[in-house]
């Protein structure tokens, strides 16, 4: 692959980098709306452009249990799923990032049932919101592709080896057409270097994994897995940072428009990042003082980089693409109000839950949840969430 | 920038149409994106794609709802459908249909531009079947200037191969020159 710039799918595009990251397992199984990665990586392998093995597999829970024992021996592993899938695999998931395995998902965000739906909105990440994952969130299809790369880069660390969800918006962004970057395979092998792992599963040299605990010794499996997470943080950074110097494009845990002299900010994950960005532009031109705070990374958790970005400013309007059920606030906003408690300076959070299940968040939706987040913040109604555009 | 929406049928081709003038546009360096109206495919049902070009990045991650041209690749759905809903004052409508444009009666009051071609009869002709998609892209790009016939030659026959290609670009040329535009 040479680096060239053209309009292309964005699901093409990933199962491309997928190639160029030079995988050697890939395990899934086909499901709206991630069926045309897998369709494309089948394809590819098939017509020998990857030597690879693609493991057609009955369900996503063999498809996750395929991606455990290959990653296991020191395969490179690549698996993508949505919705129903990742809910089934869940069990397994959950054992990847305990046995310390670098897989690589792309999960394609899709709401569960019921009731059946196939559209996008994040409550299939939030599932799995626990598991031990480190989550990126991307905007579009240029940060589809490239972070595909850094993925693998920061799971397959020494210093990590952690699964990673590169989580990108089902139909919005695996459905779209539109320009994408390509970098040259040169670029990709000097970036990725060949996955070596240190304790693979191996014949001649025994090891285990994913063993019985005793009580004696759970509590300090789970906070080994706590601090590898933690310590993941300066290994992602040092992943991005270096992707920025080799292609211009830059990632940050939280990214920020226009917020140096906002008074107030909309605080989105995901693609609706851009659309609130040209809102954004517009309201400016009309006086309002607001800016966008982007969550890429949500675990772990950029707890400073937030706090930095927003401690001074009057309040957020944080837009959830999930409800917890029975919880305080949607996902995000229950955390973010949790990052900032006590913190002097910290800005009053107002919650909008919006675009579920596909619904479109045009620009004027934008517009409102913005303007009308602000009024409630100045009235101090800032409990619980709002449902936009609820009917009845 | 310049958005489009595509009424057609499921198997139609709208959503090949939105994506081949994307990539034509993206080609000669533009920014664009093109996008189905998300959900299952049915065949026969009536479908909608969209289009953006700009030549600045687009941040817009929703439906278009206020399009500077509508493409209609099926004259059965005027009974079913305003094709002109939403559409900015002047913006144009390209129609498939035997009819001159002055002579469309669902139309009569509505201040956009019509276009028409008769893209049913050259894709019988040039394609020996009535799928028009190709073919309304020539009187898009003769109607919005938007892209050349030329930057859409390399995608579609990449899209459809060097024979198939160019029967579609015959129906394509022709629909450039045969286009009835109401001045």
């Amino acid at each position: 692959m040479a680096k060239v710039r053209k309009g292309i799918e964005v699901s093409i595009a990933m199962a491309d980098a997928v190639a160029q990251a030079n995988v050697d397992v890939i395990a899934a199984y086909p499901i709206t709306p991630q069926t045309h990665i897998v369709e494309h990586l089948a394809e590819i392998v098939a017509n020998g452009e990857l030597d690879a093995e693609f493991v057609p597999v009955d369900s996503e829970h063999s498809a996750m249990s395929v991606c455990c024992g290959s990653a296991a021996v020191g395969a490179r592993t690549f698996t993508s799923t949505s919705s129903q899938g990742l809910a089934l695999m869940a069990e397994i998931f959950i054992i990847s990032a305990a046995m310390r395995l670098p897989i690589v998902m792309a999960l394609a965000n899709r709401s569960l049932s019921s009731p059946l739906s196939i559209w996008n909105d994040h409550t299939d990440t939030m599932l799995v919101r626990d598991a031990g994952w480190i989550h990126i969130f991307v905007e579009n299809g240029q940060e589809s592709y490239d972070n595909i790369f850094t993925a693998f880069r920061i799971a397959e660390d020494p210093e990590v080896m952690l699964p990673v969800a590169v989580n990108f918006d089902g139909f919005i962004l695996t459905h779209m057409i539109e320009p994408i970057e390509y970098e040259d395979d040169e670029t990709i092998a000097a970036y990725l270097p060949k996955f070596q792992m240190k304790n693979t599963l191996h014949p001649d040299h025994p090891v285990s994994m994913g063993c019985f605990g005793m009580p004696e010794i759970y509590t300090e499996a789970q906070m080994q897995r706590e601090s590898a997470i933690r310590e993941s943080y300066p290994v992602i950074l040092k992943a991005w940072d270096e992707w920025g110097k080799l292609t211009g494009r830059h990632y940050r845990p939280v990214e920020t428009y226009r917020t140096e002299d906002a008074d107030y900010c909309i605080v989105t994950m995901g693609s609706y990042g851009e659309t609130a960005m040209e809102v954004v532009d517009s309201l400016r031109q009309e006086g309002e003082k607001v800016g966008v705070v982007k969550i890429r990374l949500w675990r772990p958790f950029p707890n400073e980089e937030f706090c930095r970005a927003v401690l001074g400013k009057k309040s957020l309007v944080v837009l959830d693409r999930a409800i917890s059920f029975g919880g305080p606030g949607g996902p995000v906003a229950s955390e973010l109000r949790s990052a900032l408690y006590q913190k002097e300076g910290a800005p009053v959070i107002v919650n909008t839950v919006a675009g579920l299940a596909g619904r479109d968040v045009s620009r004027n939706d934008f517009r409102k949840i913005i303007l009308e987040g602000k009024a409630k913040a100045q009235r101090g109604e800032t409990e619980g969430f709002d449902l936009y555009g609820l009917r009845g | 920038m310049l958005e489009i929406r595509l009424h057609g049928r499921g198997g139609q081709g709208a959503v090949t149409s939105a994506e081949l003038v994307a990539i034509a546009a993206i080609n000669k360096g533009n920014f664009a994106q093109a996008f189905p109206s998300f959900g299952p495919e049915r065949r026969g049902a009536p479908v909608v794609a969209f289009c953006r070009v700009d030549d600045k990045k687009i941040n817009i991650r929703a439906k278009v709802y206020h399009p500077d041209v509508v493409i209609v690749l099926d004259p059965g759905l005027l009974t079913l459908i305003d094709p002109t809903e939403g559409m900015n004052e002047n913006g144009i409508l390209i129609l498939n249909t035997k009819k001159a444009p002055g002579d469309i009666a669902a139309l009569a009051g509505k201040s956009v531009r019509v276009v028409t071609v008769d893209a049913n009869t050259i894709a019988l002709e040039e394609l020996g079947r009535p799928i028009v998609n190709t073919t309304m892209l020539g009187a898009f790009i003769r109607a919005t200037g938007l892209i050349d016939i030329e930057d859409i030659r390399e995608p579609l026959m990449e899209r459809f191969g060097s024979k198939l290609g160019s029967r579609n670009m015959k129906a394509l040329e022709r629909a450039y020159n045969e286009v009835f535009i109401k001045e």
